[in-house]
C-alpha cells in the first residue's frame, strides 16, 4: 500500500495549509422549509492527518455540509454561497466537470446505509474495481490485486471470496468495509464519512472506528467524520465541531470540547449522552405480569419439492419474567433474536413452542375475539416513529382508537386522548393534526400515548429510542420512566444500546444468536459479567469509560 | 391555500361537469330527435362550412340524423358504460387484491393464477367468445366491460396491501385489538386509495376506447342505441367526404379521456394529507 500512497495524484495542497477550508458556506433551503438556510455561514478547516468530527442533532446541517463539499446537492440547495477551498481552488466556482476532475480522485465519501450504497446487481469486487478503472489505466490483473490489497487493508476476511460476493451475501459491517475500500481505492486526500457506523452493531462499530484511525495514521488522510454520538467522538476525534440549526456553535480539540465545553448547547448535548451507569436499584415487589417459558421460534424455508430445507432458529428456549412496575431489558446485536422474541410475546409472530402468560392468562391459547380483547393488556412502541402511525389518521383519532375498539364511547375516548397528549407533553390541540406535522420525538410521544390509552399491563418498547437524537432520547426515556412510576405497568425494553438499557432497566437479558445467555441487574452485569459475549459487548460501547460534560 | 387550482385542472374539471350534465340530462338537451332519419338532409356539413346548414350545428350523418344530438346520446351511453364497467372492475379487483394480500399462501397463488390467465389472453378474444355464446345485450356488455381491468386492480391492490400490512402502523393497530375489517377498511384502504384512484382514471378512458373498438366491430352497443365508438365507426367510411362524422366523436373521446386523467392527478394530490401542508 505504501507504493500506492507514494503515487498520490496531484494537485495537492502543501502540508502546512489545511486540506479543506470552508469559508462562510451557506446552503439555502427550498421555500417553505422551517428555516431559510440548511447551513449558514460555516467557516471551518480540515487538516491533513486529522479526524474532524462534525457533531449535531438531526437537522443541524451536518450531512448537507458533506453533500455540499462533494458537490452532490440538487435543485435549489445547490445554489450555495461562500467558498470551499481545496487544492488551491474554490470548488464552488468551478464548473461541474472541472470540479469532478479536481475532486474525483481526491475527495471520497462513505454513507450511512452501507447496504443501500452498493449496487445489488454487481459483486463487491466489481464495484471497487470500477472505481479504480474509471480513474486509471491499470490492467485487469493489477486492478484485481489492488482490490484484494484494499480488502485486506480494511480487514475483510478472505478478500478473494469477498471479491466474488454480492452485497446481499455480506453483513452490514462487511458492506461498510467494502464501501470504505471503494472510497480508499484512489487514495483520497479527504474522506468524508457520514454516520458510517450508525447502522452497525457496537462490536462492528468499534472495528470500523479502529480502521478509520489506521487510515489517518497510515495515509495521512483528512477525515471529516459526521456523527451524532459523543461516545464515538470520544473514541475517534482529534478535533470536534458542533453544529446546531445550520450554524457552527463551537470548534475545539477533543479533550477541550468533551471536558470543558463553552457553549450551552454543547453542554446540553453532553449532558444528554447516555452513560453506561446502572440506575439506582429499586424494590420490585409487584405480581408477575409476563412469564415466558421455553419460548422458541424456528423459521423453515423450502417445501418438499425443494432440494434444501433450511431451518433458522430465531429464538431458542427463552425464559423470562417481569413483575408489575419492573423494567426488563433485552440487549443484543442485530440478528440476536430480540425483536422476534418481543413479536412472539405480542403474537405478531406465532411462536413455534413455549408458553407466554400475561397477568396469569395463557396468551398463546387465545384466538379470535378473545385474543383481540386480551391484546389491550400488551402494547408495543416501535423503533421507527415515521412508520408507526397511520399517515392518514389524525393524532387524536389514533390515540382514541384503542379505547373505541374496546367499547369506550367516542366522546370519552376523545377526552382521554386529550388528557394523554398532555401527559406525554404535547398540546391537546395536536389531536387535530396529522403525523407528518410532528418531529420524530413528538411522534414517539404520540405512540406512547396511543399505547397508554389502553392501560396495558405490559408495555414493550422495541428499540423505541434508537432512531432519536440524544437529547430527545433522554427526554423520551425520562417520560417512560415517569409514566411507569405513575401507572405501574411492566416494561420490556428491547435495545441494542447497553448505555440506554443501563439507565432504565432493573434487570437486563443479553441475547446472542437467539438465546438468552445472561440475565442480571445492570450493576452486577457490568461489574461481573459471566459470559465472554457480554464482556465483548461492554468493551465495544463507545466512550464506555468516559465521563462527559 | 387549498383554494388554488391549476387552470388546466379547472378547465378539465369544468369540461367533465359539462359531460356529466349532458350525460344525465341528455335526452332533454338534444336539438333534434337523434334517431329520426331524414334522407333529404343526408351528410350535411357543420353549420360554419360551405355544405352546412344552420339547422344542424355539427352536420348530419349518412341517414340525415343530427350529429350533435347523436353525440349527446352516444356520450350518455359511452360514459355510462365506462363508469359502470370501471366500478365493477374496481370493486371486484380491489376485493380480490385484499383477499390475496390478507391470506397470502395458496389463496394468493390461486387468485393470482387467475389474474395471470386473464392477462395472458387478449381481452377482445374473451369478449368475442362471450358475446358469441350469450348473444349481445346491454347488461352483458356492461358486465363484460367490468371484467376488463379487474385484474389490474387485483394486482395493484394486492401489492399495496402486502406492503401496507408490513408497516409498523398496521402492527400497532392489530395490537390495539382491531379486527381485520377495521385494519383494512379504516387504515389500509385510505392509505392505498390514491394509487387505486389513479388506476381508475386510467381504466375509464381504456374502457371508452375498448367500447369504441367493440362497437366498431359490431359487437358493442347495438342500434338503435348508439355510442361514441359506434358513431366513430360509422364515420370511418365517410372520412373523405364527410369528415365531421368521425372527427367530432373522436375529439370528444380524446377530450374526455384527457380530462379524466388531469382531474385524476389533481384528486390524488388533494387526497394526500402530506401534500396538503407542503403546498401551504
Amino acid at each position: 500500500m505504501t507504493q500506492a500512497h507514494a503515487q498520490r495524484a496531484d494537485p495537492l495542497p502543501d502540508t502546512k495549509t489545511p486540506l479543506l477550508r470552508w469559508e462562510g458556506l451557506s446552503v439555502p433551503l427550498p421555500t417553505g422549509a422551517d428555516r431559510p438556510f440548511a447551513v449558514e455561514g460555516l467557516s471551518l478547516e480540515l487538516n491533513r492527518n486529522e479526524v474532524l468530527c462534525l457533531v449535531g442533532e438531526s437537522g443541524s446541517g451536518k450531512s448537507v455540509t458533506a453533500l455540499a463539499t462533494m458537490g452532490l446537492l440538487k435543485g435549489e440547495m445547490s445554489r450555495t454561497a461562500g467558498a470551499i477551498h481545496f487544492g488551491g481552488q474554490d470548488l464552488t466556482s468551478l464548473t461541474p466537470d472541472a470540479r469532478r476532475t479536481l475532486t474525483g480522485a481526491q475527495l471520497s465519501m462513505v454513507f450511512q446505509e452501507p447496504i443501500a450504497s452498493l449496487n445489488p446487481f454487481y459483486t463487491a469486487g466489481a464495484q471497487v474495481s470500477e472505481t479504480i478503472r474509471t480513474h486509471s489505466a491499470a490492467s485487469k490483473a493489477e486492478v484485481y490485486d489492488k482490490v484484494l490489497s484494499l480488502f485486506d487493508e480494511v480487514r475483510l476476511p478472505n478478500p478473494a471470496q469477498i471479491y466474488r460476493a454480492y452485497p446481499h451475501e455480506l453483513s452490514g459491517g462487511q458492506c461498510q468495509r467494502v464501501m470504505i475500500a471503494s472510497a480508499l481505492a484512489l487514495d483520497p486526500a479527504v474522506l468524508i464519512a457520514d454516520e458510517p457506523t450508525t447502522a452497525l452493531d457496537v462490536t462492528t462499530q468499534a472495528q470500523i472506528l479502529n480502521l478509520m484511525l489506521a487510515l489517518r495514521d497510515n495515509h495521512e488522510t483528512g477525515i471529516l467524520f459526521i456523527t451524532h454520538d459523543f461516545g464515538v467522538v470520544s473514541e475517534i476525534a482529534d478535533r470536534v465541531a458542533v453544529m446546531r440549526h445550520g450554524e457552527l456553535v463551537e470548534v475545539g480539540l477533543r479533550e477541550q470540547i468533551l471536558t470543558d465545553p463553552q457553549h450551552e448547547y454543547t453542554k446540553a448535548l453532553l449532558a444528554a449522552v447516555p452513560k453506561l451507569a446502572p440506575r439506582a436499584a429499586r424494590p420490585v415487589t409487584g405480581d408477575p405480569v409476563l412469564e415466558v417459558g421455553g419460548l422458541s421460534k424456528t423459521y423453515r424455508s423450502g417445501g418438499f419439492l425443494s432440494r434444501s430445507r433450511r431451518e433458522v432458529k430465531a429464538v431458542t428456549d427463552a425464559n423470562l419474567d417481569i413483575r408489575r412496575g419492573e423494567t426488563l431489558g433485552v440487549v443484543g446485536e442485530s440478528g440476536s433474536g430480540k425483536t422476534t422474541l418481543s413479536q412472539c410475546i405480542i403474537r405478531m409472530v406465532e411462536p413455534s413452542e413455549g408458553q407466554v402468560q400475561i397477568a396469569g392468562q395463557d396468551f398463546l391459547a387465545l384466538h379470535g375475539a378473545d385474543l383481540r380483547a386480551a391484546r389491550r393488556r400488551v402494547q408495543i412502541i416501535f423503533q421507527d416513529p415515521y412508520t408507526s402511525l397511520d399517515p392518514r389518521q389524525k393524532i387524536g383519532d389514533a390515540i382514541a382508537e384503542g379505547p373505541v375498539i374496546h367499547g369506550t364511547s367516542v366522546g370519552e375516548a376523545t377526552q382521554l386522548s386529550h388528557d394523554l397528549l398532555a401527559a406525554v407533553g404535547l398540546d391537546p390541540s395536536a389531536a387535530e393534526r396529522y403525523p407528518h406535522e410532528f418531529s420524530g420525538g413528538q411522534r414517539q410521544r404520540i405512540c406512547i400515548a396511543r399505547a397508554l390509552a389502553l392501560q396495558p399491563d405490559l408495555l414493550i418498547a422495541d428499540e423505541s429510542v434508537s432512531a432519536l437524537d440524544v437529547s430527545v432520547q433522554a427526554q423520551i426515556l425520562k417520560l417512560l420512566s415517569d409514566i411507569q412510576e405513575e401507572r405501574g405497568f411492566a416494561m420490556l425494553f428491547v435495545t441494542h444500546d447497553l448505555r440506554v438499557a443501563s439507565q432504565v432497566c432493573d434487570r437486563i437479558c443479553v441475547m446472542q444468536q437467539g438465546r438468552i445467555v445472561e440475565t442480571g441487574a445492570p450493576d452486577q452485569l457490568f461489574a461481573n459479567a459471566q459470559q465472554d459475549y457480554t464482556r465483548t459487548l461492554l468493551a465495544a460501547v463507545p466512550g464506555a469509560t468516559r465521563v462527559f460534560g | 391555500m387549498r383554494g388554488r387550482i391549476n387552470p388546466i385542472t379547472a378547465i378539465a374539471a369544468t369540461f367533465l361537469v359539462l359531460v356529466a350534465v349532458f350525460s344525465i340530462f341528455g335526452h332533454f338537451l338534444t336539438p333534434h330527435d337523434p334517431y329520426q332519419h331524414n334522407l333529404l338532409s343526408r351528410l350535411v356539413g357543420p353549420a360554419w362550412t360551405e355544405e352546412g346548414s344552420s339547422e344542424f350545428l355539427l352536420g348530419t350523418d349518412r341517414l340525415g340524423r343530427d350529429l350533435l344530438s347523436r353525440l349527446i346520446v352516444g356520450m350518455q351511453m359511452s360514459v355510462g358504460v365506462a363508469l359502470l364497467g370501471t366500478m365493477i372492475g374496481a370493486v371486484v379487483g380491489t376485493t380480490v387484491g385484499f383477499i390475496s394480500g390478507h391470506f397470502e399462501g395458496w389463496v394468493d397463488n390461486v387468485l393470482m393464477m387467475i389474474v395471470d390467465i386473464q392477462l395472458s389472453l387478449p381481452f377482445i378474444l374473451i369478449a368475442l367468445t362471450l358475446l358469441a355464446f350469450f348473444g349481445n345485450s346491454l347488461t352483458l356488455f356492461i358486465l363484460l366491460m367490468g371484467m376488463f381491468g379487474w385484474e389490474t386492480y387485483a394486482r395493484l391492490a394486492r401489492g399495496l396491501v402486502l406492503s401496507a400490512k408490513r408497516q409498523a402502523y398496521s402492527a400497532a393497530i392489530v395490537s390495539l385489538g382491531a379486527t381485520s375489517a377495521r385494519l383494512y377498511g379504516r387504515h389500509i384502504l385510505p392509505n392505498i386509495a390514491s394509487a387505486l384512484i389513479v388506476q381508475l382514471t386510467l381504466t375509464v378512458p381504456a374502457i371508452i376506447l375498448l367500447e369504441t373498438a367493440l362497437s366498431f366491430l359490431g359487437l358493442g352497443v347495438q342500434p338503435p342505441n348508439t355510442s361514441l365508438g359506434q358513431i366513430l365507426g360509422e364515420g370511418r367510411d365517410y372520412l373523405g367526404s364527410a369528415w365531421w362524422i368521425a372527427v367530432f366523436p373522436g375529439l370528444l373521446i380524446f377530450s374526455i379521456t384527457l380530462s379524466v386523467g388531469v382531474v385524476g392527478d389533481a384528486l390524488r394530490d388533494r387526497f394526500d394529507p402530506t401534500l396538503k401542508t407542503r403546498r401551504t
